[in-house]
């Protein structure tokens, strides 16, 4: 099995490096740069030809690649031009802001998709299941941004139970205890809202495996043998159920990046969803590029490390 | 005359034979959703929805959508407007029936386009295996790996004039991979059966081996993933041009008239701005998805109701 990670890991260098010469060929063909936008009446146009030819802006693609390869092998990804500081610094900042905000949509998302699949499972065809079915067409049915909008109108305008957006409030001081209450508060609408959303698919996996398993032959012994019935569950239905749903959360990985970038805008949220808008936006390519890197190697990082668990969970599925 | 001796004739010669034949897919489909409720009221609502935003649209003055009517500005409902109006003085049912129709427009484009490219890719890889196998998975696996979302937006806004058209090309290169992939994985399990094996050994061509063989009996499945993928791409489209990644501001879709909750005084105040259209949208993948449901009870003879 180290055989194929390894392997799998390495597969990934060559798809990076394509990946970055792809970004880097589009991003040559996007209209302006970022010097377009800031005439500023002090600097002369000359001053900015000269600007230009000094960064390197009419350097053919191939070059620019080189260079911008060069310096990312370094660890230098460059500098974001609209805010002047390192990309790695701005990337860094977002991706916290990120993390956070996944891993409470990850624990919500979880905690009501366990509940409820296990409810809709066990209580198969009965009230409770058809309430839970129905709710997951609902839960399809919606766009995030939708969903995102409705919450906003309901719970921040109407009832003003949380706030429009944002991530802080501007009188906290950093590190103290409010100011990260503060930021939990804001964090609990957009979280919910992709919870409430991406729950379906535990939802959906659990019942069906649940009710997979009520008619087994190992679930009919048990019950044979007299256990008790919330035995039979407890015991042996859940505990095969559960497994394969918490070895996936390496694939929500992809899902929560994708979906960050609808719900951070909607909420305002400042992340890497955001910031990615934000760049494009203000053609600030250096950072367009390293989050789509970072995104595309963390979407292929998660799905290897879910078909690392799930084969050590379930030794019936062994990675090739 | 003519036609009724057709009729007779084959009826004769399948009760010469002895057999019936099996129902056709179509009819699974209609009998599954003539016995789900739900499925139903989905099937009728979403013709309804469609034959009216067609017919809407096609009698709306499309003129006016590019128009500034200040005097008109941001009205609420009246007998004039039933759904008020815009910043701009516009409309807004109007703007809903062309938002609607090209919101549709689109899903249905993605869909079919990105099905019938999948099919052929699926088809062809799954088919002959080996090394043509080999290099499309490759690249399969390339592309799965990026972030469809992001290089959909990288692109949108590197072309400068773009249409409902262009849009759909843009979603469908990023879109066909996942069909490809499935269609491939059914035509590999289909091309290891007898059928498949004898049909060779008769020396029939292998492009009618693929499209009139291996095809219809994977094409439920196909079906299938089709219908459910036609409410994504709706969501997908949707959500891009709510975020101003998608159609142009003059071309409307069901994004752009969401987006008008981004500014917060229309969301505060005005809400027949864009709770129509967020409603719509709703209704539209709901029923989408209902629908879907029933094919994929047909297409599966396990879950099959009746």
């Amino acid at each position: 099995m180290w055989k194929t990670i390894v392997r799998r890991i390495l597969i990934l260098i060559p798809q990076v490096f394509l990946i970055s010469l792809l970004v880097f060929i589009l991003a040559n063909f996007m209209p302006g740069d970022a010097l377009t936008g800031k005439i500023d009446p002090n600097v002369s146009p000359v001053r900015l030809e000269e600007l230009r030819r000094q960064w390197g802006y009419y350097d053919p693609w191939y070059v620019k690649y080189g260079r911008w390869l060069g310096n990312a092998l370094r660890g230098d990804l460059g500098e974001s031009t609209a805010y002047k500081i390192p990309v790695t610094t701005l990337i860094g900042e977002r991706a916290i802001n990120t993390f956070w905000l996944s891993l409470v949509t990850t624990i919500l998302m979880y905690l009501l998709g366990i509940v409820l699949g296990i409810l809709s499972g066990r209580y198969n065809e009965k009230l409770p299941d058809k309430i839970i079915v129905f709710y997951t067409f609902i839960a399809l049915a919606m766009p995030s941004i939708v969903f995102g909008l409705i919450n906003i109108f309901i719970f921040a305008f109407k009832l003003k139970w949380f706030p429009m957006g944002g991530s802080v409030g501007v009188k906290y001081i950093a590190g103290t205890l409010p100011y990260y209450l503060d930021r939990i508060y804001h964090m609990i609408l957009p979280a919910l809202t992709g919870a409430l959303l991406y729950t379906v698919g535990i939802i959906q996996y659990l019942r069906s495996e649940i009710i997979d398993y009520k008619n087994s032959d190992f679930v009919v012994t048990a019950r044979s043998k007299g256990v008790p019935e919330k035995k039979v569950y407890s015991r042996h239905i859940f505990r095969n159920a559960l497994l394969p749903v918490a070895s996936s959360m390496g694939y929500d990985i992809a899902f929560l990046l994708s979906g960050s970038i609808f719900i951070e805008n909607v909420f305002s949220y400042p992340g890497m969803g955001k910031l990615f808008l934000e760049s494009i936006q203000r053609r600030d390519y250096a950072v367009v590029n390293a989050l789509i890197i970072l995104f595309a190697v963390l979407t292929v990082l998660g799905t290897l490390l879910s078909d690392i668990i799930m084969s050590l969970v379930d030794p019936r599925i062994r990675i090739k | 005359m003519e036609e009724k001796k057709e009729i007779d004739l084959d009826n004769t010669r399948s009760s010469q034979k002895g057999y019936n034949q099996p129902p056709s897919f179509a009819r699974l489909v209609w009998r599954e959703i003539l016995h789900d409720k739900f499925a139903l009221v989905s099937f009728l609502l979403f013709l309804a929805i469609m034959f009216t935003v067609f017919i809407g649209s096609t009698y709306a003055d499309t003129g006016s959508s590019g128009k500034v009517n200040l005097a008109l500005m941001n009205k609420p409902p009246s007998e004039e407007f039933p759904l008020g109006t815009d910043g701009s003085g516009r409309d807004m049912l109007t703007q809903l029936f062309l938002g609607a129709r090209n919101s549709i427009l689109i899903a249905f484009g993605v869909t079919i386009l990105c099905g019938i490219i999948g099919i052929l890719v699926g088809l062809v890889s799954g088919f002959y295996g080996g090394r043509v196998d080999n290099v499309i998975m490759r690249i399969l696996d390339f592309l799965a790996m990026l972030p469809t979302l992001m290089f959909i937006i990288v692109i949108v806004s590197l072309i400068p004039k773009y249409n409902v058209f262009t849009f759909i090309v843009v979603m469908t290169i990023f879109g066909w991979n996942g069909k490809a992939r499935l269609i491939r994985a059914k035509t590999l399990q289909q091309s290891s059966l007898d059928y498949v094996q004898a049909s060779k050994t008769l020396g029939t061509r292998n492009i009618v081996i693929m499209l009139r063989e291996v095809l219809p009996n994977i094409a439920s499945l196909i079906i299938v993933n089709l219908t459910l993928n036609l409410a994504a791409n709706m969501g997908l489209e949707t959500g891009l041009t709510f975020l101003g990644f998608g159609l142009p501001f003059s071309t409307p879709s069901l994004g752009t008239l969401i987006s008008y909750a981004r500014i917060p005084e229309n969301m505060q105040r005005r809400y027949w701005q864009w709770l129509p259209a967020s409603l719509l949208i709703v209704v539209m993948m709901l029923c989408i998805n209902f629908v879907g449901q029933a094919v994929k009870r047909a297409a599966d003879a396990k879950q099959r109701v009746v």
